[in-house]
């Protein structure tokens, strides 16, 4: 593909002058830029920047929300052979010194005052940048430091330098390889600084082609963006898969009117991580509470008949003709009206992506009549590995890997991508690109998976915690931990898991109980209980968690690489594992090996096969005071299935 | 920040005294208020800060003293004359539509500046939807400002108390004010609200060039975004001058400062 995204504005522009290419909300009104105005901008914007002395290779960074004049920042610096670099807009400034500095920023186009105060902050620790231009000139009229101006300025000087240099634009884009540099992200390390992830416009060009194909992607979508631009997904999603199809990008009027323009808009490409599908159902079901009895009965009703028959609709199997029936009435009375409600009446296809998504809260999604898939992918991969076809969709599974990509596994587990999208390298970071990027093209995504009998991707767990059961009757079996653990989490009365087992014959696992959930459990079966030590420790208690349990089993036993994590014993702990304690990070990620660590009398009782174990826990509370819990737990055997592959 | 050019004096109260029978609620107070400064009037529960305001917004008649607005001296002022004259207020206790949306509530203030009849306006003709839409647009403005574009078609009675407060503010700026009087803009509100709307003032102190007198219980907030303060007690102006100086004030301290909590 021997193009490049300011060649693409340029054809659609050519093709399409009057079609609409960005809407943004202003003033209540939504106000439509076509592709001639966009290429007229952009053109107008390179000229300025060009004028100020952006040249090929340099970077210039981008800092603000989904913002039409951003985008054509980004064009017109892409446009002069520059590399725009999307910061998140909610950093803090600190976290931008690292970027700036790395890539030896000049130049920064920010959305307003915020982002501009800013850079001022920390424009002694990045003396280089010297020029910062802003949107929204919005208490920034008396500002007087050197280099900052208005976007208006920059556009102004660019038009006058446009018509002085007549055809500059063209010539500069005619210019433009695809193999050049196009865009850097930088992702946030957990550990160290951030790396900075170069990508090509051929790389993101052939992504956003691939995922456009393999869900027929036309120029009539209408998509809108507003998660952060630097956020490779919305990058792809509004940036260059827009470019590639030439469909509408709609900006909303700010972070806190997205619902209401999401039902304005009505898109019909969609996409969002879980939290926000969570966010969206729970709004519905605190006011569904608040509705009248006969609502509350009919959504409840017909919720009921959406859940055991809407997923096989949506996956094209046949129903019978009675529930066919229940379910156009529900779609007639309930289901429609919350879809336009929730603004995805017109979706076609809505994606979801970067962390697990309950199975309860993926299928309500997909029996209310959105068609709901889950994707695979990074910034080093450009987004697109897997995708779910339609009709072809799995809870717990990531999709096939689409046109373009190989998949390899590693003894370990690890997934190797080969594609045409991977990252060209970590900018100025060949140690790390080295790490990651193996010589002959296979790019290491750190995650564990592998396909099932059907082809789909299936991620377990992050490579580096996977671990394998030694000995026993399931020798040499996979563990990966966290996969068994989201699994006992997705049960309400749940909270946290450990489950432990690398280099053991079996798997035993640490469970907390969510305090509110089984509390009001036990309340509705009139159970009295004293505390968290207390109702944790109740034989009716354990009696839920081992069915939870056992549960899980035997869903793993589905499984045949799975079938080993099957957990043979576990216990309740008698306290709420905590970050104040160091159990747990402050993003509520479990340290398995503190707590391993921590508790090594009960993961002895546990592997020693005792009925019971007492410990004694110092605690940290909010105040800062420290005590002492103690507590007998009882250990539990969990029942274990044979693998019913193996068995098959 | 910014260097905001404080002008000549604008507002001046001379020696007011108002008494409702034998309640003194203010004793000869005189101050003065100069053009796009930010201007407070503080003072413990009682002190009239209230009362002060209603005379400058002609609510009350005082019984003795005059008001001079930009050269015009009146005895007593009526609330459509101030209005008219370029001054908007708001209210202590909220005095919202309730019913009517946050565009709606808004669009009352501009009330003043429509031109066209009820005639018009009823059958929508041409100059009353020209004129409709040139205010619309100015409404719109405000809402920008004030980022309540979430809300633009909400009820203003299901919206939060510090929301509320700010439609309130929209409705005084809709009327294009040249002072802008705020009763206790911040009362009730918590730490984010208060520094948002401490934001707001500044910002339309700074962009409109809106001269504002506040009165405010919130002594931490008036040190930070006012140019000068006055400090009543029982009626009775006992300081006045910058915020340092009303702070070092033996009397104020004494009389408000000392018995704070």
């Amino acid at each position: 593909m021997h193009t490049s995204f300011p060649r693409l504005m340029l054809e659609h522009a050519k093709n399409r002058p009057d079609a609409a290419a960005l809407r943004e909300k202003e003033y209540g009104i939504w106000q439509t830029i076509s592709w001639s105005a966009l290429a007229r901008l952009v053109t107008n914007m390179a000229g300025g920047l060009a004028e100020a002395g952006l040249r090929a290779g340099d970077h210039l960074i981008v800092v603000g929300e989904n913002r039409p004049r951003l985008y054509a920042t980004m064009l017109a610096a892409q446009s002069l052979g520059a590399v725009p670099v999307p910061l998140y807009q909610d950093a803090v400034a600190t976290e931008f010194v690292f970027p700036i500095t790395n890539a030896e920023v000049a130049f920064a186009v920010v959305e307003d005052q915020e982002q501009v105060d800013k850079l001022l902050e920390i424009r002694e620790q990045c003396p280089q940048l010297a020029r910062i231009w802003f949107d929204d000139p919005r208490g920034l009229r008396n500002y007087s430091e050197s280099g900052l101006a208005p976007l208006d300025a920059l556009i102004e000087s660019g038009a006058a330098y446009a018509r002085a240099h007549p055809g500059f634009f063209e010539a500069a884009v005619a210019r433009i390889r695809p193999d050049d540099v196009a865009s850097m992200f930088f992702t946030s390390g957990t550990t160290g600084n951030p790396k900075g992830v170069v990508h090509t416009h051929a790389t993101l060009i052939d992504r956003a082609h691939a995922g456009a194909q393999f869900d027929k992607l036309t120029a009539s979508e209408e998509v809108l963006a507003y998660l952060p631009p630097a956020w490779i997904g919305q990058n792809i999603f509004s940036y260059a898969q827009w470019l590639v199809c030439g469909y509408v990008v709609n900006c909303p009027e700010s972070s806190s009117t997205v619902t209401i323009d999401l039902k304005e808009i009505g898109p019909t490409y969609y996409f969002a991580p879980p939290r926000i599908f969570e966010g969206l159902l729970t709004s519905v079901m605190i006011r569904m509470e608040d509705a009248g009895a006969v609502k509350k009965w009919l959504f409840h009703r017909f919720m009921d008949v959406a859940r055991r028959v809407g997923p096989q609709i949506m996956d094209g199997k046949s129903v019978s003709a009675g529930d066919k029936l229940q379910y156009a009435l529900g779609n007639l009375f309930i289901y429609g009206p919350l879809r336009n409600t929730l603004g995805l009446s017109r979706v076609r296809v809505a994606y979801t992506a970067g962390e697990a998504i309950g199975p309860d809260l993926f299928t309500f999604y997909r029996s209310i009549g959105v068609n709901l898939k889950q994707l695979y992918g990074s910034t080093e991969t450009a987004v697109f590995v897997c995708l779910q076809p339609d009709h072809e969709v799995k809870a717990d599974t990531v999709g096939v890997p689409i046109a373009g990509v190989e998949i390899r596994l590693e003894p370990s587990g690890e997934i190797l991508v080969k594609s045409p999208g991977l990252l060209k390298e970590y900018y100025k970071n060949p140690t790390a690109t080295a790490e990651v990027l193996t010589a002959d093209g296979w790019y290491h995504t750190g995650d564990a998976g592998f396909l099932d009998a059907t082809g789909h991707l299936k991620i377990i767990d992050r490579a580096k915690d996977v671990g394998r059961i030694v000995g026993g009757p399931n020798d040499g079996a996979m563990l990966a931990p966290k996969y068994v653990e989201n699994k006992l989490k997705f049960f309400p009365f749940i909270k946290e898991a450990v489950a432990f087992g690398d280099k053991r014959e079996k798997v035993c696992a640490f469970v907390n109980i969510d305090f509110e959930a089984v509390g009001n459990w036990a309340e509705r079966r009139n159970l009295p209980y004293a505390g968290y030590t207390d109702l944790a420790g109740k034989p009716e208690v354990l009696q839920l968690v081992k069915d939870c349990v056992e549960k899980v089993n035997a869903d793993l036993a589905q499984d045949q690489m799975l079938a080993g994590s099957q957990i043979s014993r576990f216990l309740v702990l008698h306290k709420e594992l905590d970050a104040d304690d160091g159990e747990m990070t402050r993003t509520r990620k479990v340290k398995r090996g503190f707590i391993g660590d921590k508790y090594q009398v009960l993961i002895d009782a546990l592997y020693a096969g005792l009925a019971e174990q007492f410990i004694e826990t110092a605690v940290k509370f909010e105040d800062g005071r420290t005590g002492k819990v103690a507590a007998t737990l009882k250990i539990l055997d969990a029942k274990t299935y044979p693998s019913v592959q193996k068995a098959a | 920040m910014a260097q905001r050019k404080i002008g000549d004096v604008i507002l001046d109260v001379r020696n007011i005294s108002l008494r409702f029978g034998g309640v003194k609620a203010l004793t000869d107070i005189s101050f003065n208020v100069r053009e796009h400064e930010v201007r407070a009037i503080i003072g413990p529960n009682g002190a009239g800060k209230s009362s002060m305001l209603n005379c400058i917004n002609g609510v009350y008649t005082p019984q003795e003293g005059s008001i001079t607005f930009r050269g015009r001296t009146f005895s007593h002022m009526n609330s459509r004359q101030v209005a008219e004259m370029g001054v908007a207020r708001t209210f202590q206790n909220l005095a919202l539509f309730k019913g009517m949306s946050v565009i709606d509530n808004i669009m009352s203030g501009r009330n003043l500046r429509m031109k066209t009849n009820l005639f018009q306006q009823a059958f929508h003709l041409g100059a009353a939807r020209r004129e409709e839409m040139e205010h619309r647009a100015f409404v719109e403005n405000i809402i920008d400002f004030l980022e309540i574009q979430a809300y633009r078609k909400t009820p203003v009675g299901r919206l939060p108390y510090g929301l509320q407060k700010r439609v309130d503010l929209g409705r005084a700026l809709a009327m294009e004010p040249q002072v802008l009087l705020l009763d206790e803009p911040m009362a009730g509100m918590n730490v984010e609200e208060k520094q948002d709307m401490s934001r707001f003032i500044l910002d339309v102190n700074d962009e409109y060039g809106t001269t504002v007198v506040l009165i405010e219980h919130d002594m931490g907030v008036v040190m930070d975004i006012s140019d000068r303060v006055v400090v009543l007690d029982y009626g009775k102006k006992i300081g006045d001058g910058t915020p340092h100086e009303v702070r070092t004030n033996p009397e104020v301290i004494n009389a408000y400062l000392g018995t704070s909590h």
